[in-house]
């Protein structure tokens, strides 16, 4: 461990703001690359079910 | 299997889509153990810096980043060679849908880097050749993204990209060397082939940790978007058909 105290941890030195930043955005953005993914693949699904619906009830 | 059927295997998207989709889960649990360890590690216990102190620990997001940025780019050229020479319906599916990735993983790159910067430099921003040829690689991820959108027909939308694609890895050698060619406050590589790390392992082995796992989430990320797109382009073939049918 290279803090004494879990304070000095989140204080970084005098650079806590800018490594924190770093990390806090970077998690912000591999999370929207998944979520965007899920979210995208989600709706895929709704929308070609829904496509498939209506033309089972056109042909019938 | 034989290369050669794994080949023609390959342009089978059937086939791809299903034998994906527990690659994506695999490659996504690596890459989430990974980064956790190596960034906690890199974060609490590797050493401070002798002259940077803490800002120093941006490394270990900043450069896995910018790593898989320009790897990403080297993929896409490669996509793009292998669609204008043998018209193969999975490098177009890359070419279409690396982008977004990559162009994330340079704007955190450039992001992080000018966040350290300021501590270290005293300045967000300089235009020397390492930052400059990082933003360019930015612009060439948009004009990737723009320019599908921009043309309708997939196919000529496609071999577009693929051009594009293919000028714009002259970029890569430039950003990889910036920091030998010319002078710049940026620090040089931290990882070489031919030399062992400047750094001690303690606080070198974080960083491999992280960038081994920034590769299994692109992995896992560009995975899951290729078989999004198979669907899409097989969406009236009678596979995906049943797929949707029995969800």
């Amino acid at each position: 461990m290279s803090f004494e105290t879990f304070a000095d941890f989140l204080a970084m030195g005098k650079h806590g703001l800018y490594v924190w930043l770093c990390y806090g955005v970077a998690v912000l953005v591999i999370a929207g690359n998944v979520l965007a993914l899920r979210r995208q693949r989600r709706r895929f699904f709704r929308e070609a079910a829904a496509l498939q619906k209506r033309r089972e009830a056109d042909s019938a | 299997m034989p290369l050669k059927t794994l080949w023609h295997r390959m342009g089978s998207p059937r086939w791809m889509y299903q034998m994906s989709g527990s690659w994506v889960w695999v490659l996504g649990v690596m890459a989430t153990v990974l980064l956790i360890v190596g960034s906690l590690w890199g974060l609490a216990f590797a050493p401070a810096d002798y002259q940077q102190g803490n800002s120093f620990r941006i490394i270990y997001i900043h450069v896995p980043t910018a790593i898989v940025s320009q790897s990403t780019y080297m993929l896409l050229g490669a996509a793009g060679l292998v669609l204008l020479v043998w018209r193969m319906k999975v490098a177009d599916m890359v070419l279409a849908t690396a982008v977004p990735f990559g162009m994330s993983m340079t704007a955190l790159a450039l992001f992080t880097g000018a966040v350290w910067g300021k501590p270290t430099w005293g300045t967000w921003w300089v235009w020397d050749a390492r930052t400059t040829s990082m933003l360019v690689l930015l612009f060439l991820y948009f004009g990737l993204y723009a320019l599908r959108q921009a043309i309708p027909r997939q196919e000529t939308a496609g071999r577009a990209c693929a051009v594009l694609a293919l000028v714009g890895v002259i970029n890569i050698p430039i950003i990889k060397y910036s920091v030998d060619w010319w002078l710049t406050l940026h620090q040089p590589a931290t990882f070489k082939l031919t030399e062992a790390p400047a750094m001690p392992p303690e606080m070198w082995l974080p960083l491999a940790v992280n960038v081994l796992g920034i590769y299994c989430l692109l992995g896992a990320v560009l995975l899951a978007a290729l078989r999004l797109e198979i669907l899409r382009r097989e969406r009236d073939t009678q596979w995906v058909r049943e797929l949707v049918a029995a969800r």
